[in-house]
């Protein structure tokens, strides 16, 4: 994991002294709310429906023990004892008081983290593939690009007052875990004659207007990217749109222009910017891998397995299952311990380990919320089986990257009793859900609810099996934080005169088989919705052939045997 | 730095004496014309200005809206191409954003609304070291570290 050095430490102490400045100025009157909205904005820091909210970055989702029990104190000090991951592999916090803003950004800074450019129109916390380092299929661990980018990022004084709020996530892996392409720049690291570069697109997002980014660069050097990137978003700065709010983002530019103009663009732009300066050399980059470094341990296995001769070493989980200690077998809680297995845990590039998803989606629960115990759980667990790191995916969830297999058995049963066991890891009830009108001030809908109804309603675990993966998402209005467009199937909550109504969409999907879910028909009140969904899945299992998905299935099939089960 | 006055522009942060003229609009000032000093709106396309650098004094750059950034990459295109004329930052200027102009190049203010010279000054000192290259030739932290 990367470590501040002075430098970093001085940045993120010198914004706290100043936050904290500002809101004695603030509670002692000499500013109005208007004046400090800007302010507090910058440091992650909305108004909300009953009390302010805090969101903390978690850089690509990476955080240590350390960090996680800070997130854990965090919640019960200053908050009602829990927290909530967001599908920006970030942490919220519902009930923060102003006057104790200063005294919590200090904590979160002795354990180097903070709030910086958590909102406001400024180039926010990068996202990354949450396997990172651990996932076999990667050419390299995307962190140490999005750490470089992080820092060039911080308090960058040209586009701090962009158009709109940026979002850049990067991965290193054909298999895409990081919804890569429906950021405002997504990256993807690839290897070109031996050296390692930079696919980039830009312009997609979800919103009201959800788009695909297009590819606008199919390799750009490691000591260019920099300079790249700068060039993207000063074009952005330069010609986004600024008369309207929805039309602000960058997808809207690039859609409106052209991929092939914005290119035009940005090439230009970049054969100016490459001549100031602004890459760091290549060694920046090796300083920054340095800290993401695999483990000593699992990295002798991985160079011992490769020069052991065994060219593809067996990576299913049936083959994890198969090795785990035969001595297990015979107990009560086999059958519950093996189904999870199956489902949340993936198998990594070393043979010896394997990738644990925490499941923060119980039955009935608040996707993505914890209760500080449960961090305490779960940062127990990183620090004695996990090389003391843990991840937070964009869809809510917790993952240990990096567990020995002989261990699993024991992670389990401490996560069982933590209630973290739930083995639903991209099933239909592992849902995606905004925080909705039960939070939210720009709510239509409430989301929260109709999460819990539809976990419950599916709740036997057999039959969620049995319906495989399955990718619900939820929003409670338009602004789609809840991804719904991504979803396999997708739920918006709209306000129809006065009362709450749901719409569906079918076909999204975040991953590299990336589209956006089309609308299927007039819209739910929030029990109607829950048997549409039910509906669909038993169309889909009527007509799903050999291994398919359901989406898979709708995409084949098309709407109309779903509509008139539906509607009909 | 010197206290307010100076044709009303105020921090400002340089030696020489500050330009008489009234500034014209870019369409003036390609039009015609032998002024020295130019103001800039948001929408206007700084690149233009780029052939005439050198016989300006003054560039002003209007922030109609402290939230409209254009700006921001006005100043560093044109200090890029090399101006060395002044700069100035005209408009809804508050004092958050007096550090990030000073990086983005600027270096004389004429804000709307008053702004009290102690917060300027706690504003400029806030941080310690810059993360990126710009205009105002800090040393990035990437290159402290690589010396
Ligand atoms: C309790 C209140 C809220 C919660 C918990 C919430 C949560 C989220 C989350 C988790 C995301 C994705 C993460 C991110 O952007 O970092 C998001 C995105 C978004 N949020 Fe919210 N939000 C809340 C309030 C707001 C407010 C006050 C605004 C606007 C002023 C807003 C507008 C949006 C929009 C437009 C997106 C779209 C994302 C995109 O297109 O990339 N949300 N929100
Ligand atoms: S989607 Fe809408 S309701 Fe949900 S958190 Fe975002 S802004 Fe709020």
């Amino acid at each position: 994991m990367y470590k501040y050095d002075n430098y970093d430490q001085a940045m993120v102490d010198a914004r706290v002294a100043e936050f904290r400045d500002q809101v004695k100025r603030r509670l002692a009157g000499e500013m109005t709310e208007d004046q400090f909205k800007p302010l507090r904005l910058m440091n992650g820091l909305y108004l909300q429906l009953h009390a302010y909210m805090l969101r903390v970055a978690i850089p690509y989702g990476t955080l240590d023990s350390r960090q996680m029990r800070m997130l854990a104190h965090i919640a019960r000090k200053y908050d009602r004892d829990y927290g909530h991951f967001t599908t920006r592999q970030n942490i919220q916090y519902n009930w923060i008081k102003l006057e104790e803003c200063g005294d919590l950004l200090e904590e979160l800074a002795s354990v180097e983290m903070h709030a910086i450019q958590t909102s406001g129109n400024c180039i926010r916390n990068i996202s990354s593939d949450q396997y990172a380092g651990a996932a076999a299929d990667e050419v390299t661990d995307p962190r140490p690009w999005a750490e470089l980018l992080r820092q060039w990022s911080t308090f960058h004084p040209e586009f701090s007052y962009l158009p709109r709020k940026f979002k850049i996530a990067v991965i290193a892996s054909p298999e895409d875990r990081a919804a890569m392409r429906l950021h405002d720049i997504g990256l993807e690291l690839v290897k070109k004659d031996g050296e390692l570069g930079a696919r980039v697109f830009v312009g997609g997002g979800m919103g009201r207007t959800p788009m695909i980014a297009p590819e606008i660069n199919s390799f750009v050097k490691a000591d260019d990217l920099l300079s790249y990137i700068e060039a993207c978003l000063r074009v952005y700065n330069r010609y986004g749109r600024r008369d309207n709010i929805y039309k602000a983002r960058i997808k809207i530019l690039v859609h409106e222009i052209g991929a092939d103009a914005y290119r035009a663009q940005v090439e230009e732009e970049f054969a100016h910017v490459k001549a100031l300066g602004i890459d760091p050399p290549l060694a920046e980059l090796e300083r920054i891998a340095v800290f993401f470094d695999l483990p000593e341990p699992i990295q002798s296995e991985v160079r011992h397995s490769r020069e052991g001769g065994d060219p593809s070493p067996d990576h299913s989980i049936d083959a994890i299952v198969q090795e785990i200690d035969s001595r297990l077998r015979g107990g009560d809680d086999w059958g519950a311990f093996e189904t999870w297995v199956k489902q949340n845990v993936k198998p990594h590039k070393a043979p010896g380990y394997a990738i644990v998803n925490i499941s923060l989606k119980p039955i009935g629960g608040i996707p993505g919320d914890a209760s500080s115990s449960q961090m305490e759980v779960m940062a127990d667990l990183a620090e004695k089986y996990g090389f003391d790191e843990l991840r937070v995916t964009h869809a809510q969830n917790i993952v240990l990257p990096h567990v020995a297999k002989r261990d699993l058995y024991t992670v389990w049963q401490a996560l069982s009793e933590a209630g973290l066991a739930n083995a639903n890891l991209d099933l239909i009830s592992d849902i995606i859900a905004c925080p909705g009108l039960d939070y939210c001030s720009l709510a239509n809908a409430r989301s929260i609810p109709v999460a819990q109804k539809i976990s419950k309603r599916f709740g036997n675990l057999d039959r969620q099996r049995d319906l495989g993966e399955l990718k619900l998402k939820i929003s409670g209005c338009i602004n789609a934080c809840g991804h719904h467009h991504a979803g396999h199937i997708g739920i918006l909550g709209v306000d129809r005169k006065g009362v709450e109504n749901y719409q569906l969409t079918f076909g999204g999907s975040g991953a590299q088989d990336v589209s956006i879910g089309k609308i299927i028909g007039p819209g739910f009140d929030e029990d109607g919705v829950v048997d549409a969904v039910e509906k669909a899945t038993e169309v889909y299992t009527r007509l799903r052939e050999g291994e398919e998905r359901f989406i898979d299935t709708y995409r084949r099939v098309g709407l109309e045997p779903f509509k008139e089960a539906i509607y009909g | 730095m010197v206290e307010p006055a100076q044709g009303g522009a105020w921090p400002r942060y340089r030696d020489d004496e500050v330009a008489e003229q009234p500034s014209v609009t870019l369409d003036a000032f390609l039009d015609q014309s032998n002024a020295g000093a130019v103001r800039l709106e948001p929408d206007d396309d700084a690149r233009r200005l780029i052939p005439h650098l050198g016989r300006l004094s003054l560039i002003e750059i209007a922030f109609p809206k402290y939230r409209d950034g254009r700006g921001y990459s006005s100043a560093r295109i044109l200090r890029e191409a090399g101006y060395i004329g002044e700069l100035r930052a005209q408009g809804d200027v508050l004092v958050d954003q007096i550090a990030f102009m000073r990086r983005c190049g600027f270096d004389s203010f004429a804000p709307e609304g008053s702004l009290n010279p102690e917060a300027v000054e706690r504003a400029l000192a806030v941080y310690p070291h810059a993360y990126q290259g710009a205009a105002d030739g800090a040393q990035a932290i990437w290159k402290l570290r690589h010396g």
